[in-house]
């Protein structure tokens, strides 16, 4: 208790250095916290992945369109129970700044295959009447400010013209992670003016997307899938959904890893400031400790006294860091808009802000605290602060 | 009463840059229990190294020191720890003091390494400090008491374990006139009524004055001899 | 009277281990900051130099992408018949048809995919690119199924290795070459024939056309003629604003991450120069009532301390910057946002980034020695004095 107490006292002894050394880790623990979420939203994909969905693309890359009559080739695969299709549309709304993903995709499966976009039963009706409707997340629609009825107007890139669509329903994500940022419209819509203007291309599709049976026979049924349309002239890749989605998250690994890389960084750069906090302390409260030493107390006494210290302010700076993050983090989405539609503080972002916050105490002391348990008592005694 | 202090032929030397310095040579000295002595010299003589291995702060380079019996030059540091916390009480120049803790927190610290209970630990601090003449200071801060005061509770930690020896580094170095001699009596009385064996270093003749017997040291050397020829201004020795 | 400059540098020395905490921790941000802009500047070089001002890329209207876009035969021809295009020293026009996909490629230590841009050429293909230089092997034969890869896509690519074959539109390709491309985008590529590769994909018509003006500054001329012509849906830019343009997304979002952690950061770096200056005026208080008795004036005071930590700061901003001038040597590469295939770039040091960082460090070191130099400044000279 008593050792508590003077550990206590001892951090408030110079509040504008205690409050100094604090704020830093409050803002540091919050920045490592902010940039693991930062990593973790770049997953969001491959987390919110299902176990029982395969994707179907063209083996040569993403580029290529298949055919869409190997739609039901496909269904003839044992294991596979319900197939799907979508094309990416990649359209500009107002302009490029303003990015969201867009999918021309065979509604009334597409839906029953992502159970986890819930849409009002009357407005999914509607939508599947209207064959220039379009489906909108809630995060997306609540950006630009859309409600049902109005009309979004896209400038095509790859599939070139302007395009009007109706929002006919407003979806929400049944799950925290799932991501309430997408657009969708009708393939049929989009492949019958693609008959009129460019008739080669149409009757393609980007990806299938497949439910399974059975998840542990995901590998299988992807390889009789691929099986299938092998040398023919668009052969396909099937894997699950994770691995499709991870395949483009490692396309930009090294942005991840060099954000991992940064987020330690800070943590260091904390370290230093920590450490030389508790190295001015000690050496100012040297005579103290030679008088504590005088009197008898062990040098592990006087060790510890510094850890207490130094773990303390650590330990209140990360609580307070990890205690913020939950509103910047809604703050920092926000600003994000739909670049990261899903952003969420894991607990393991909370726990290793934690431990962080415990590694910097720890560290930090480890000097100062050695070298005030071998102050010669004389020495020591003789020490001016 | 036998003796508290014997050193024979007791040296201290610093090693500075690549040379040797001698600190102290050739000490050979008595204390008897109960006796007041003041260590006097010139600044560099070796007062305060010859007080800090009597108190067991420091180690000395060659020869033999008993205090109460204890072969002292040769404990380990963690046995000189636990004898210091027993045997020892300090008082410094400049109180040294913990500024983090109240007047009777810092009395009550050398308590936290004995066994005894929380009550108990409050009835000897408070014994003290009635005995210093600060009870009515219990709370105060060291930043809040004079330097005199600061002192005085500095005394009350250092007998508060009941101590066999005490030694003093410049008591009266940083007071004024009124609160050095205040110190000066409690000293006095320390060593009268409680048979207290003093040890002080002082450059102050009035606490030269208060002590029983003058050991004078110059250039790391005794200048007198083993029991010291300068009678004792004051009788005590019993 | 100021205070002489070296008594502020050589308190620093004397209190080394405070220094150099205080010094390494503004070095680190430092060296994120010069990291982060020398990311962005290699990522534009590689972009802005991939192009030529000469050249002309000719793709279809609102294609963001080379790979998004679609230019048939009679619009070509269009083009090409031109007086603005250039003719080599055979008479023949400075004209290269070509045809951009991406294909899925496994790196060689991970195994896993990347998107790799390859381009179908014409006979004119490599003459209009002068930067890039064959290094290995030799130039694929017009009209076979040789393919020729960039020298660091052939490096970490599984197939792209000379005499190494990928399959792909249902033929095996072999590589017989690697090139150089100087840095460029182009070095993220690899190439074959154009009527190959098409023939390949069932394609009918062309991603782009590129080709080279026989003046330069007839850009515009030539631009409006095409733009305005009813009977095309293209978009003209210069070859080199073209590829400097894709890198805009890519690089405003390593900007304002990389700017928006400095920054962050830089706080941690200033609290830690500020703690460490409030010591250093606490421990001097006799020292500068010292000063102040002797006769140097209280602004003298501010500055000696300010200069203190502005020491600091330079001290750090020297040893972060050497940090990130040996990121110089890592190769950095990743999927451009925009056309969605590799890219690789390197982290580029100019004189003008190595001013900012330093620039940076210096405010560091004013915000954070700013207070406790004026708390210093402010000291009663009695009060100083007293507490010696």
């Amino acid at each position: 208790m008593y050792f508590l107490k003077l550990i206590a006292r001892n951090s408030l002894r110079h509040k504008l250095r205690s409050a100094l050394t604090t704020l830093g880790i409050v803002i540091a623990v919050l920045a490592f916290g902010l940039l693991q979420t930062v990593v973790d939203a770049w997953y969001a994909g491959a987390d919110a992945a299902s176990a029982t969905r395969l994707v179907t693309r063209n083996a040569i890359s993403l580029v290529f369109p298949l055919p869409i009559t190997y739609r039901d080739r496909i269904l003839q695969v044992e294991g596979v129970r319900t197939i799907s299709f979508a094309n990416w549309f990649g359209g500009v709304y107002i302009s490029e700044r303003n990015f969201f993903p867009q999918f021309a995709i065979d509604a009334k499966r597409y839906f029953q295959i992502y159970p986890e976009i819930v849409i009002p039963p009357e407005q999914l009706e509607s939508f599947l009447r209207d064959r220039k409707g379009c489906v909108v997340g809630r995060k997306l629609a609540q950006t630009w400010g859309w409600r049902v009825g109005d009309v979004v107007p896209l400038r095509g890139t790859i599939y070139p013209g302007t395009w009007n669509f109706t929002v006919r329903a407003i979806y929400e994500g049944r799950d925290a992670a799932t991501d309430e940022v997408q657009f969708f419209f009708h393939w049929e819509y989009l492949n019958e003016t693609l008959r009129q203007s460019a008739p080669r291309r149409a009757d393609t599709t980007g990806i299938f997307v497949m439910d399974i049976d059975d998840a542990d026979r995901a590998a299988q049924i992807s390889q009789a899938v691929d099986a299938t349309f092998k040398n023919s002239l668009a052969e396909t890749l099937t894997e699950t959904e994770k691995a499709f989605q991870l395949g483009f998250v490692s396309m930009t690994e090294a942005i991840v890893v060099a954000i991992r890389l940064v987020s330690f960084l800070v943590i260091v750069i904390i370290l230093a400031v920590m450490a030389n906090t508790m190295a001015m302390s000690a050496r100012e409260r040297l005579s103290e400790y030679a008088t504590l030493k005088a009197i008898g107390f062990p040098p592990r006494f006087v060790r510890r006294l510094i850890f207490g210290e130094s773990i303390t302010i650590a330990v209140v700076g990360s609580v307070i860091g990890c205690l913020l993050t939950f509103p910047v983090a809604r703050a920092f989405a926000a600003k994000m808009g739909t670049l990261f539609p899903v952003f969420q503080v894991s607990t393991q972002t909370v726990a290793f802000q934690l431990v962080a916050g415990l590694v910097i105490g720890l560290v930090a002391a480890v000097v100062p605290s050695i070298r005030a348990g071998r102050v010669r008592i004389a020495e020591g005694l003789r020490a001016v602060g | 009463m036998g003796t508290m202090v014997e050193a024979r032929n007791l040296s201290k030397s610093y090693r500075r840059g690549g040379q040797t310095v001698p600190v102290l040579s050739d000490i050979n000295l008595d204390i008897d229990a109960g006796e007041f002595v003041a260590l006097m010299g010139p600044s560099g003589s070796g007062k305060s190294t010859l007080l800090n291995l009597v108190a067991g702060i420091d180690k000395p380079s060659g020869g033999r020191l008993r205090v109460n019996g204890l072969d002292i030059a040769t404990m380990s540091e963690t046995q000189l720890a636990d004898w210091r916390a027993q045997a020892v009480g300090f008082i410094f120049q400049f109180y040294n003091l913990l500024p983090v803790l109240s007047a009777f927190e810092n009395v009550e610290l050398p308590l936290l390494l004995t066994h005894l209970s929380r009550r108990e630990r409050r009835e000897h601090a408070e014994a003290a400090l009635e005995m210093v003449g600060l009870s009515d200071r219990l709370k105060h801060y060291p930043s809040e008491l004079s330097g005199g005061q600061q002192q005085r509770v500095a005394i009350a930690r250092a007998i508060i374990t009941d101590p066999q020896i005490l030694v003093a580094d410049e008591p009266t170095g940083d007071l004024d006139r009124a609160s050095a001699a205040e110190v000066l009596g409690l000293l006095e009385r320390l060593n009268a009524q409680m048979g207290k064996t003093i040890v002080m270093v002082t450059h102050d003749q009035r606490a030269a004055d208060a002590a029983h017997r003058l050991i004078h040291l110059d250039k790391g050397v005794l200048i007198n001899g083993q029991r010291d020829a300068q009678p004792a201004t004051r009788a005590g020795l019993s | 009277m100021p205070v002489p400059i070296s008594y502020s540098f050589r308190n620093l020395s004397t209190r080394r281990f405070t220094t150099v905490l205080t010094v390494s921790g503004m070095a680190l941000v430092v060296f994120v900051f010069a990291t982060v802009l020398m990311l962005e500047e290699g990522l534009r070089s590689t972009l802005v130099t991939t192009g030529a001002y000469d050249n002309a890329l000719i793709t279809r209207r609102s294609a963001g992408a080379e790979v998004q876009s679609a230019v048939d035969r009679e619009q070509a021809a269009v083009a090409e018949m031109r007086p603005e295009v250039a003719l080599d020293g055979a008479g023949m026009r400075l004209v290269s048809r070509e045809t951009v996909v991406l294909i899925s490629l496994n790196k060689r230590d991970s195994d896993k995919p990347s998107n790799i841009v390859i381009r179908g050429i014409g006979e004119q293909g490599l003459p209009l690119r002068p930067q890039v230089k064959l290094v290995a092997g030799r130039m694929f034969r017009p009209g076979s199924s040789e393919i020729v890869a960039g020298q660091s896509i052939g490096e970490r690519f599984i197939g792209a290795g000379i005499g190494e074959r990928l399959r792909f539109g249902m033929r095996d390709w072999t590589v017989v070459g690697h090139f150089d491309a100087g840095g460029t985008g182009f070095d993220s590529e690899i190439w074959g024939d154009n009527e190959q590769l098409m023939q390949s994909f069932r394609r009918t018509s062309y991603s782009s056309v590129l080709l080279r003006l026989q003046d330069a500054e007839r850009f515009d001329v030539f631009k409006t003629a095409l733009e305005n012509d009813p009977r095309l849906t293209v978009e003209v830019k210069r070859e080199s604003v073209f590829y400097a343009e894709q890198s805009e997304v890519l690089a405003n979002f390593i900007r304002i991450l990389g700017l928006t952690l400095s920054i962050i950061f830089s706080t941690g770096a200033v609290i830690g120069a500020m703690i460490t200056m409030y010591a250093a005026v606490a421990n001097r208080t006799a020292e500068i009532g010292t000063l102040r008795a002797i006769g140097f004036r209280s602004r003298s005071i501010l500055w000696a301390f300010l200069l203190e930590s502005l020491f600091m700061g330079a001290l750090g901003g020297a040893l972060g910057l050497a940090l990130a001038s040996l990121m110089q040597w890592v190769s950095f590469s990743t999927m451009n946002f925009q056309t969605f295939s590799e890219l690789a770039f390197s982290f580029t040091l100019t004189p003008r980034i190595a001013l900012w960082a330093m620039l940076f460090a210096l405010a560091m070191g004013l915000l954070g020695g700013f207070l406790p130099a004026v708390r210093a400044a402010r000291l009663k000279v009695v009060d100083a004095l007293r507490a010696a």
